[in-house]
């Protein structure tokens, strides 16, 4: 049942979007990491490696239609929460974090996997629907209840970032599906309420760098250090940066987590106004470009799934340049297709893959 | 699979994407406008940070200028010196560290936690010094356990040498430690905390040419405060060179000939000023300094009955006994009041009013003149002329010839000395100048007093013709590439107006002190070279009793020995002063000192033993 149109509207332009932005991404990584000892694989290297195998798994998840996802959605669901639940019981510690489920070969992230299911759940609950009058308190309990189990269980392990990014991604989609105003005012109110109460659910560590994040200037050396170091290495790029491989906050050392969290913040002072600019104008066409998609689909499913990609995908970007460059509180959320890390890769290009899916088929009824 | 086929055109939604959209640029503006602040408007403030960042300036001492002796002869260098500091940035527990190091440099514990805690005042990356100047041997072992020792390292620095140790130390002067107070103070704007400065002396005078220019090397660093590379050097500029008046040899030969007494002596060139050798005894060892003085030594200095510390050639002032009667008789011949044929009956002494005064010598000179009153030093032939001179006239001879004030030699603390007279009796006590005080300061005993220094320009001046010149120490100094900075020409201070006349009397009595068999300088004579001098005791408390034996008289109740003189008799080229303190008699302390002086100067042969002789 190959259909020719699949190719005919394959939508080459976003994937060349997402390959030229991290191919972007790794030669930053090449200059963020060149000088750490060239013993083990280097970083860029493996980050070649994720960025092939993601877009295979890109190219392979856009040739079955997304449609059979809908019958799939929380049968998914239901499994990636066990998989959190596994987590929390014999899930693997590493930096004070129980975040991994151990098995063998390779570290899985459940939580990452989240990301995409929460989309798909959402999306398979939002089109049976199957209205745009605007939801009521009472038909948000499901989805809330959907999105609230896996916060929960993530904001256990800790990791404050990703179950922030699983609440945003579907208050996102809530809120493009529509809510009554009377329901988005009691929910505003108790969100606000909810804040207030969820501070003393943070751990001390969380605490912290929200109240840093609020004065980094008190604890230079400290908890502010990141922040300091970051907007420095942002801003000595000025104009035109210092050029690739001459950053010297980041080739010093001077800028901490740099291959991960705050790659974005190497490219902005090797780079500097002109490069930043080029990045962020690629990151928003991208985002742009998967609400295109969500408005084309050709049904309010697919619509639902590329708009909860796109939602992913425009968090992960805000948080992270948000907090790298001193807008935002550090909480740990990489910058999908620069920061290094294979979850991140796959996860991201499992979105990619969706919205190519979604976008292929636009025509398809 | 349900087909929804009325959404995609339903405006609700299309708004909805619309919104959405928008709502997406608006976060991305923001985020646009933040990367605008910090990269354009704020870049040179973050530029600025991210250098400080990853450069530090490590300060490289300057050497301090060298002083060199006339002829070129190094007086004082420099040497290099190993610290043993430690990095504070890169010391995890100073504790466990001082302790060790205690161990290691032989060290008092709580001496270098002081100077740990002094460090504090030290920017993060400039090291703290814990010890200066060690042994190869204990830098040989701090070496070897440096893998232990993080934070730990060693630095080079010139320090002042010595190549003649304590000789002229003086002169010199030393560093030390600039305080807080200097730091503070206009002269000291460019130095830093740490930094070493002249004291006093030459060091302290000539410090702006001494000092050099530090350099600086400008290090990247990385996070951990590792030195990666050099990313500019400024080479210090070394000091100026200092080049002396001081004649090395005459210097030391005069050193040598004092031997363990105290005293002071110095040598002019009486054409120029330049002072040949300036020589203060006791002295000191001034590379205790130069490494840095303990508590203990320096108290030890401070101390010290003798005053080591103390330039007695220029601040040590003694009444010049006998040697004043060259002021004397300049005074008399001037005021007609004596003539070189005004002769006196010495009975050994003379009564003036209810008080007599007596000569030096027991039974009298007999029937004296001038001549013989200078030769033979008769106090009463000066009794009875200095009594019709008047002290006011005498006074101003003094004056004329330079005494009374300071010289003005380029070193600090000069003493002025004393020349009295009626005016100055009245101010000073409200009381009338005596007869009898006019008879004392006639041979220079009383109140009178004078440095040695003023004594050698006083015999200079005699010799030269009557010019009084500024002595002088520095001749020349000069930049490394040899571009002279300064060069002193001789400068007069006065003309004496004397008659040449009266000068040649004068000249022919100070010969026969030296030269003719009963002169008190006879047995210092030196054959191949006849010089002019005068001997001179100056009393440390007034005796009523004729003297006993010297021997009997305990060492701080002896008097002082005095001889001034110059060479050649008959072309005077250089005037030397010396004063033996508690030396008992200018002829047999003093005198031999001034001929070791002219036999260095001249390069003669040293004289053999002499006998004793008694005189004044």
């Amino acid at each position: 049942m190959f259909d020719r149109r699949l190719i005919t509207h394959f939508d080459w332009p976003l994937l060349l979007l997402v390959v030229l932005t991290a191919l972007i991404g790794i030669a930053n990584l090449y200059s963020a990491t060149s000088s750490w000892s060239p013993l083990s694989t280097p970083v860029y290297l493996k980050q070649i490696y994720w960025l092939g195998g993601g877009i295979l798994l890109a190219a392979g998840v856009s040739f079955i239609d997304y449609r059979h996802l809908q019958h799939l959605g929380f049968i998914l669901y239901g499994l990636t929460l066990l998989l959190l639940l596994a987590v929390l019981l014999v899930g693997k510690t590493s930096m004070g974090a129980t975040r991994w489920l151990d098995l063998g070969f390779f570290n899985l992230q459940p939580s990452e996997i989240m990301k995409i299911v929460i989309i798909i759940a959402l999306a398979c609950y939002f089109a049976g629907q199957d209205t745009l009058a605007g939801y009521s308190f009472g038909d948000l309990l499901l989805p809330f209840v959907l999105l609230g189990l896996p916060a929960l269980l993530i904001m256990k392990q800790p990791d404050l970032g990703t179950a922030l990014i699983v609440l945003f991604i579907g208050f996102t989609m809530s809120l493009f599906a529509g809510i009554r105003r009377g329901t988005l005012a009691a929910l505003a109110v108790l969100a606000a309420g909810g804040a207030g109460g969820g501070w003393f659910l943070l751990h001390d560590y969380q605490k912290q760098r929200i109240l840093t994040f609020l004065a980094p200037e008190r604890d230079p050396l400290g908890a502010g250090y990141h922040i300091i170091q970051s907007k420095i290495a942002v801003g000595s790029g000025g104009f035109f940066g210092k050029g690739f491989m001459k950053g010297t906050q980041s080739q010093l050392s001077f800028l901490p987590e740099r291959h991960t969290d705050f790659a974005f913040s190497v490219f902005a002072e090797e780079w500097g106004f002109c490069g930043s600019l080029t990045l962020l104008c690629l990151y928003l066409l991208i985002v742009i470009w998967g609400i295109y998609v969500a408005r084309n689909a050709a049904d309010l499913f697919g619509t639902f799934l590329a708009f909860g990609v796109s939602a992913m995908l425009f968090w992960h970007i805000v948080i992270n340049l948000g907090m790298v460059i001193g807008l935002l509180p550090v909480v740990g959320v990489p910058l999908p297709l620069f920061s290094y890390g294979g979850t991140s890769m796959i996860t991201t290009m499992l979105g990619a893959g969706l919205l190519l899916n979604v976008s292929m088929r636009r025509f398809t009824f | 699979m349900a087909l929804n086929t009325g959404w995609s055109g339903s405006p609700a939604l299309k708004k909805r994407f619309i919104i959405a959209s928008l709502a997406a640029l608006a976060i991305f503006v923001l985020l646009f406008l933040r990367l605008w602040y910090l990269q354009i408007i704020r870049a040179d403030a973050y530029q600025a940070l991210s250098e400080k960042n990853r450069t530090r300036y490590i300060p490289i001492a300057a050497p301090r200028g060298s002083i060199v002796d006339r002829d070129g002869h190094m007086l004082v260098d420099n040497r290099p010196a190993f610290r043993i500091a430690a990095l504070r940035q890169e010391v995890e527990d100073p504790e466990k560290l001082l302790a060790r190091m205690a161990e290691l440099l032989d060290l008092d514990l709580a001496i270098l936690q002081k100077r740990w805690a002094a460090g504090r005042r030290f920017p993060r990356y400039r090291p703290v010094p814990l010890a200066d100047d060690v042994s190869r041997s204990v830098l040989e072992q701090v070496m070897e356990h440096s893998v232990e020792l993080p934070g730990i390292l060693t630095e080079v620095r010139p320090v002042r040498f010595y190549p003649y140790g304590e000789s002229a130390a003086h002169l010199f002067g030393y560093l030390g430690e600039i305080t807080e107070e200097e730091l503070r103070a206009a002269p000291y704007r460019a130095y830093h905390a740490g930094d070493f400065v002249g004291k006093n002396g030459l060091e302290k005078v000539f410090e702006q040419y001494l000092n050099g220019i530090p350099g600086e090397r400008r290090v990247e660093v990385d996070v951990q405060g590792k030195k990666l590379r050099i990313l500019k050097t400024q080479e210090p500029v070394p000091g100026n060179r200092v080049t002396l008046t001081i004649n090395r040899d005459l210097q030391l030969a005069t050193e040598a000939a004092f031997g363990d007494q105290a005293g002071a002596a110095v040598a002019l060139d009486v054409r120029t000023g330049e002072v040949l050798a300036m020589v203060s005894k006791p002295g000191y060892d001034p590379s205790l300094f130069a490494r840095g003085i303990t508590g203990q030594e320096w108290v030890e200095l401070l101390h010290n009955p003798l005053d080591p510390l103390q330039n007695r050639a220029l601040k040590g002032q003694y009444p010049p006994g006998s040697i004043f009667k060259i002021v004397t008789v300049l005074a008399a011949l001037e005021s007609g009041q004596a003539t070189a044929r005004t002769k006196v009956n010495c009975q050994g002494e003379l009564t003036v009013g209810n008080r007599t005064f007596r000569c030096w010598k027991k039974g009298g000179h007999g029937i004296t003149d001038l001549k013989k009153a200078l030769q033979e030093s008769c106090d009463v032939w000066f009794y009875e002329v200095g009594q019709q001179v008047g002290i006011d006239r005498i006074a101003a001879m003094a004056r004329r010839l330079g005494l009374g004030t300071p010289t003005g030699l380029e070193l600090t603390g000069e003493r002025q000395g004393l020349i009295p007279d009626q005016q100055w009796k009245q101010q000073k006590f409200n009381d009338r100048w005596y007869r009898g005080e006019t008879l004392i300061a006639s041979i220079g005993q009383g109140y009178i007093l004078t440095t040695p220094l003023q004594l050698a320009t006083l015999m200079a001046t005699v010799a030269n013709g009557g010019t009084v010149l500024r002595p002088y120490l520095v001749k020349r100094i000069e930049d490394m590439a040899g571009k002279v900075r300064q060069e002193t020409k001789p400068q007069v201070v006065q003309q004496a107006h004397l008659d040449q006349s009266h000068l040649d009397v004068l000249r022919r009595g100070l010969e026969a002190v030296v030269n003719e068999p009963r002169g008190t300088a006879w047995l210092s004579r030196i054959k191949e070279l006849p010089f002019a001098g005068k001997t001179g005791t100056s009393q440390v408390v007034h005796q009523r009793k004729r003297r006993k034996r010297d021997a009997e008289i305990p060492y701080r109740l002896r008097d002082h020995a005095l001889f001034t003189a110059y060479a050649p008799a008959a072309n005077p080229e250089i005037a030397v002063a010396v004063v033996v303190e508690h030396g008992s008699h200018g002829s047999t302390a003093a005198a031999p000192i001034a001929r070791a002086m002219f036999d260095s100067y001249f390069k003669l042969q040293p004289p053999p033993a002499n006998g004793a002789f008694e005189g004044d």
